[in-house]
This record gives C-alpha cells, sequence and structure tokens, in this order.
C-alpha cells in the first residue's frame, strides 16, 4: 500500500517527488515522454489527470490542458489504457488518478474502480468529493484496496481537518495557500506552519502542493513534508521548452 | 472515523461537491442563512426593502385578450418583469446582499449568461456599496454589449472569460476559482437555484416571494387557486419561486418549461429534464440531471433565451420531476417567438425570451382547459430592455438596417 512504500523509500530519500500530468495534452505520445523523464528524474508517485470539461480546482495552465485534451478527443477509455501501459513499463513509479468525481460517477463507480485496480494505479485525488459526499466511494475504494487521498487546506479547522485525518488513508495532500493550482506560493514561515498544524492531526505522510516551482521551494519542505508535489509548472515547461526540459528541471530538484 | 453528514439533498440530488479549500466559507454561508431563516426580522426587512426599491408586491394581471383569443382557461400573468432591474433575479440578489451585510463581507462576486444576473448583482453591489466583479464568457461579453456598458456604469467589473466554452459554465467556474482565492471579504452571489448546498435551498427562499404573493392574489381577486401554473427553467429560479407557493396544494398543476432550442432532435437545445441527451452526474458543486456525453463531459447547450442556456437543473427541480410534482415540457425558439409576438399584440406586455417559454407552454394546452379554469404564467422577466436579441429573434429588417447605420456614423 502508499503509506508503507512512502515510508521505505523516505528512509533514504530526504523528500520525494510527486508530478503531476493532464493525460491527452498535448498527446499521450507526449505523455509518454514526459514520464519517461519523470522516471529517470527519479520520481516516485505521478498524478495522472482524466480530463474534465469543468476542473473547478485547477488553475489557468492546467484548466487549459484540460479542455485542449477533451478538444483533442481524449477519452477514459483511452486514459485507463495509458495508465495500464504506464503502470506497466515504469514500475519503480506509483501512479494516482486524479479528476473530478463526475467522471468517476458517470463511467459507472463501480465500473470505473475495477479499470483503475486492473490498470495498476494506487490511488484516486478527486478535489470535488469530500469525505460527506464520498461514502459509497470510499467503501469501494477499500473493497478493492486502492486508495482515496484527502486534503489539507489552510482555511480548514482543527476540527475538520481531524474529521478529515480520521478518512485519510495512504497519504495526504496538503495545499499551501487559498486559490487554485499553479499560482506562486511563498514558501516561508506561514507555509511551515501550516504544515506543522497538519502535522498534528494525522501520523500519514505529508505531500505538499499547489505553487511548487523551484528548488528552494523543493528544499523549503525538505524535513517538513515527505512528497513535493509539481503540477503546473511542469505543463508550463512542457509547452514552453518541450518535453526534455522536464527532465532536466526536475533532476536539478533534489 | 468522525461521521460527517453529508447535507443539502432533495431525495438523491443536491449535496456539496466542493473543493475542500472553500468548506469553511461554506459552512460561514450555511449558518448565516440558517440564522436569518430563522429570523422573522430578517424576511420583514428583506419585505420592505423589496417593496421600496423593486415595487413588490409584483401585479398579477389577467390576460383578458389572450383568454378570449385562446377560448379555453382564463390567463393569469405574475408580473416579475415589474422588478428593478426587469426580472426575478433582483429577489435572489437583494436576499443575497442583505446576508452579505449581516456577514460583514465588502465584496461580491457573481456569474452571468445574458447578464441578466451581473446588473442584478451589479446594482445590488451599487446599492449596498460592495465591490463587484463579474464574470462572463468571453462569447456573451460580445453577443450581450448593453448589459456590460451598464454593469461597468453601475461600477462593477466585467471579466470575460476565455476558457472552455467561453459561457456561462465557464463563468461559474471561474467565480468558484476568485472565491477559492478571496473568501475573506467576498460573497460568490450565485444566480440561480442550483450549485452546492445552500444555493439550491436560499436561493429558493429568497424567490418563494414570487409564489407567496401568487397565491395570495389569486386567492384575493379570483377567490381560488389556479389550476395550472407555468414557469421557464434554467438554472430553475424562478420555477421553484412561483412553484413553492403551491406546493401543498395538490389540485394545482405545475408546469415547467425548458428551452428546446431548435428541436430535441438537433442535439442543440438546454433540455436537462426530458430528452435523452441528460443523464444524471456531478458539476458545478451538486448532483443533478445535465447535459452530458457518456464519458461525463458536459455539452455544448443552446438556447434563444440566454438565460435557459445551461447544462445544469435545480437539484430541487430534479427531485420533483421524478416524484411526479412538477410536470415538465420543452419548447422550441419557433413558437416560442410566437408566442412572444401574441402577447405583445394582444396584451401590450413583452415577455423576456426566457419566460417567452412559459407562455409558449400555456398556450399550447390552454384552449383544451374548460373556461372557469385558471391557469397562471410567471413572467420571469421583461423583454423590452434586451432590444438587440428579441429584434434578433424576430430578424427584424428595419432594426438591422438602423443598426447598420449607428455602424457606419460611428465609424466616420
Amino acid at each position: 500500500m502508499l503509506e508503507e512504500s512512502i515510508r521505505q523509500q523516505r528512509q533514504s530519500k530526504p523528500i520525494l517527488l510527486m508530478t503531476h500530468l493532464v493525460l491527452g495534452f498535448p498527446s499521450f505520445e507526449e505523455n509518454m515522454k514526459a514520464i519517461d523523464a519523470m522516471s529517470d528524474a527519479g520520481v516516485e508517485l505521478v498524478e495522472l489527470q482524466i480530463p474534465f470539461t469543468e476542473p473547478v480546482a485547477d488553475g489557468p495552465v492546467i484548466l487549459k490542458a484540460n479542455s485542449d485534451s477533451i478538444k483533442n478527443g481524449t477519452k477514459v477509455k483511452e486514459c485507463f489504457a495509458f495508465a495500464s501501459e504506464v503502470a506497466q513499463k515504469f514500475p519503480g513509479i506509483q501512479f494516482l488518478l486524479m479528476t473530478y468525481y463526475n467522471i468517476v460517477f458517470t463511467n459507472g463507480q463501480g465500473d470505473f474502480i475495477s479499470k483503475a485496480k486492473k490498470s495498476g494505479v494506487k490511488g484516486f485525488i478527486i478535489p470535488d468529493l469530500p469525505p460527506e459526499e464520498g461514502e459509497s466511494w470510499l467503501k469501494d475504494c477499500e473493497d478493492h484496496r486502492l486508495e482515496n487521498i484527502f486534503i489539507f487546506t489552510p482555511m480548514n479547522t482543527s476540527e475538520r481537518l481531524k474529521a478529515i485525518a480520521s478518512y485519510a488513508k495512504g497519504f495526504v495532500y496538503c495545499v499551501g495557500r487559498r486559490g487554485v493550482t499553479g499560482s506562486k506560493t511563498s514558501f516561508d514561515e506561514n507555509i511551515a506552519k501550516q504544515i506543522s498544524r497538519y502535522r498534528s492531526v494525522t501520523r500519514l505522510p505529508l505531500a505538499v502542493g499547489f505553487g511548487v516551482r523551484e528548488k528552494a521551494d523543493v528544499e523549503f519542505l525538505r524535513d517538513k513534508a515527505d512528497i513535493a508535489v509539481i503540477g503546473s509548472k511542469l505543463i508550463d515547461l512542457q509547452i514552453n521548452e518541450g518535453t526534455s526540459a522536464i527532465r532536466d528541471f526536475l533532476r536539478t530538484l533534489r | 472515523m468522525t461521521e460527517m453528514k453529508k447535507q443539502g439533498y432533495f431525495g438523491p440530488f443536491g449535496g456539496m461537491f466542493i473543493p475542500e479549500i472553500l468548506r469553511t466559507t461554506f459552512d460561514e454561508l450555511i449558518e448565516h442563512y440558517q440564522k436569518a431563516r430563522q429570523d422573522p426580522s430578517f424576511w420583514a426587512e428583506y419585505e420592505s426593502l423589496m417593496s421600496s426599491y423593486s415595487c413588490r408586491p409584483t401585479p398579477i394581471t389577467f390576460a383578458g385578450n389572450l383568454t378570449e383569443y385562446f377560448k379555453g382557461a382564463k390567463i393569469f400573468i405574475k408580473r416579475e418583469d415589474l422588478n428593478h432591474t426587469g426580472a426575478h433575479k433582483a429577489n435572489n440578489v437583494i436576499g443575497q446582499g442583505l446576508l452579505v451585510k449581516r456577514m460583514g463581507k465588502t465584496r461580491v462576486i457573481a456569474e452571468t449568461g445574458a447578464g441578466q444576473h451581473g446588473v442584478a448583482t451589479a446594482t445590488m453591489a451599487a446599492k449596498f456599496g460592495l465591490k463587484c466583479r463579474i464574470y462572463m464568457g468571453a462569447e456573451d461579453v460580445e453577443r450581450q454589449r448593453p448589459n456590460v456598458f451598464w454593469m461597468e456604469k453601475l461600477g462593477a467589473e466585467v471579466v470575460a472569460v476565455t476558457d472552455g466554452t467561453q459561457t456561462l459554465k465557464d463563468a461559474i467556474n471561474e467565480a468558484f476559482r476568485d472565491w477559492a482565492t478571496n473568501m475573506d471579504d467576498t460573497h460568490y452571489v450565485l444566480g440561480t437555484a442550483s450549485g452546492p448546498h445552500p444555493y439550491p435551498e436560499m436561493v429558493s427562499w429568497f424567490q418563494s416571494i414570487i409564489g407567496k404573493e401568487a397565491r395570495a392574489q389569486m386567492l384575493k381577486n379570483e377567490s381560488k387557486l389556479p389550476e395550472r401554473v407555468f414557469a421557464c427553467v434554467g438554472g430553475g429560479s424562478n420555477a421553484m419561486g412561483i412553484f413553492s407557493g403551491f406546493f401543498d396544494d395538490k389540485s394545482v398543476e405545475l408546469v415547467g418549461v425548458e428551452a428546446g432550442g431548435k428541436g430535441l432532435e438537433t442535439g442543440q437545445h438546454s433540455v436537462r429534464l426530458t430528452s435523452s441527451d441528460a443523464r444524471i452526474g456531478v458539476g458545478h458543486g451538486y448532483k443533478s440531471y445535465f447535459l452530458q456525453d457518456e464519458d461525463g463531459q458536459m455539452r455544448d447547450t443552446y438556447s434563444i433565451a440566454a438565460g435557459l442556456d445551461y447544462v445544469g437543473v435545480s437539484p430541487i427541480l430534479a427531485h420533483l420531476r421524478d416524484s411526479g410534482r412538477v410536470r415538465f415540457e420543452s419548447a422550441v425558439d419557433k413558437e416560442v417567438i410566437e408566442a412572444l409576438e401574441l402577447t405583445i399584440k394582444k396584451e401590450g406586455i413583452i415577455p423576456a425570451l426566457e419566460s417567452s417559454h412559459a407562455f409558449a407552454g400555456a398556450f399550447r394546452e390552454v384552449s383544451g382547459m374548460k373556461k372557469d379554469e385558471i391557469v397562471l404564467i410567471n413572467m420571469s422577466g421583461r423583454g423590452d430592455k434586451d432590444i438587440f436579441t428579441i429584434a434578433e429573434a424576430f430578424q427584424d429588417k428595419k432594426w438591422k438596417e438602423y443598426i447598420i447605420q449607428k455602424g457606419e456614423k460611428y465609424h466616420a
């Protein structure tokens, strides 16, 4: 399971990296090259985002990638096929599916989860499915031994964090600031305080994301978190400098 | 595990499918809304403001000439067009504005399709001294310049949303993104009885003023309740408003009319509740019927009336459909324009294109009803201020010439 393998890897590494990409953007071929680069750079976890027309938690970069991918004709079926392929090809990486709940719901929750299980992914990040709405989904996850990753945010009360923690498995995805994905976060004392607040309610590994864009950010997170999440920055790089830039960038991070 | 209860369900529909970052903001909103609901002075303040600022109670007009024309049931019209800013939207924005004051927030944001809700929100913001930003699909900004003009004059900043299909649904997403960043001082004035809890319930509560008045007015003027009540259905707020006055009156049939666009068979429509193109899904934070493909991607929708051109529909109406309490029909553009033209000629009343769907739905049935029966139509808004849209719907030749002439003048 995710938690154990993260703990194990953490014994030899000060911080793990989780990267993100939008499936079908700019194409599945480019996705494959990007994952190849991520693997070369030693990335431990990768979020594969199944695009959705209404990505309400995402900022402009990922939002545009979602809508371009859908315009390219990306189908959920192809996303599963791709997930199976990469899970097999890159056994050193743990893959998670990230998407919005309508994609799960409309494709049939039961069907969706069996396909996910078969593909070899380890879990899910569904930003618009809070624990309240996830009862049957969490049961399905448990039955399939897959993990639904929950989210902590700086806006949550301590009581709320504790309640979420009681549902959390694998690791917790910690949002460093307000807003949506992509824009700059200043990694400072405030964030450190937030992380220690998160730390106080769970023993699970913590992944910190939203706005991790450079080596200094990752360095800042060492000793504070277990996983640094790099999302929009990689899509920026891919658009502006091509897939090879992803490899070079990731290699400089730790 | 800590028990976490889901909230805001109507049968299987509704809920709160929101990003975690907005949870505390929603909890606060729910708390203030529930407090306001239990506080009689809130509703009293609301009614008083609506009477001095927005012409409430709006009258019910007997449409004698239309009644004679159809030779069936008596036709009455609930005149929401007489609200300030010309539509029922005022009820919701003033209600939420009062709530904003109680919450102590200083900035409001809103989505708008055609611009009606944007204008109403900008008006409320001007009156209450709030900062205001309106998100509007870039395509809609192009199409609805007069409304953009008024929003800007009222002091609002209008942001053209260039994401996705550049229409209402994308404006909603963008408003949520703004809120996720600026929740401390900002309230999101959602414009319809959809969205995550508490919006469907809260917006319906503010709009229930329509149905409360209408029921009392029918009893006072006609000493009986109508047999059928018609309302158009986009997101669902005007329909919820008038229907809610009659939920307990089992003898009153409630009929919602969706936008049939160019016809169901063309795929160019906004029919969520009676078409096979729609299925249950989760979008914009709530579960309901959505126009989406088999993969779960939301479709492009279409209507001649921008206010009905929306992928989802109120979860409360979805539930009322499944329970059978409300019957749903749809009207295509062509019959909507005919109904509009007839109403203008016979009654000297100009319904908005949205409201004209309710008229079209009623006109279809009224001849088959008895003369002592009553049909009540909710005229959610007036059409004369949408002169550009309606003139185009009529393909009016003289109007086109006028615009060309005007354009040339500006160009010179």
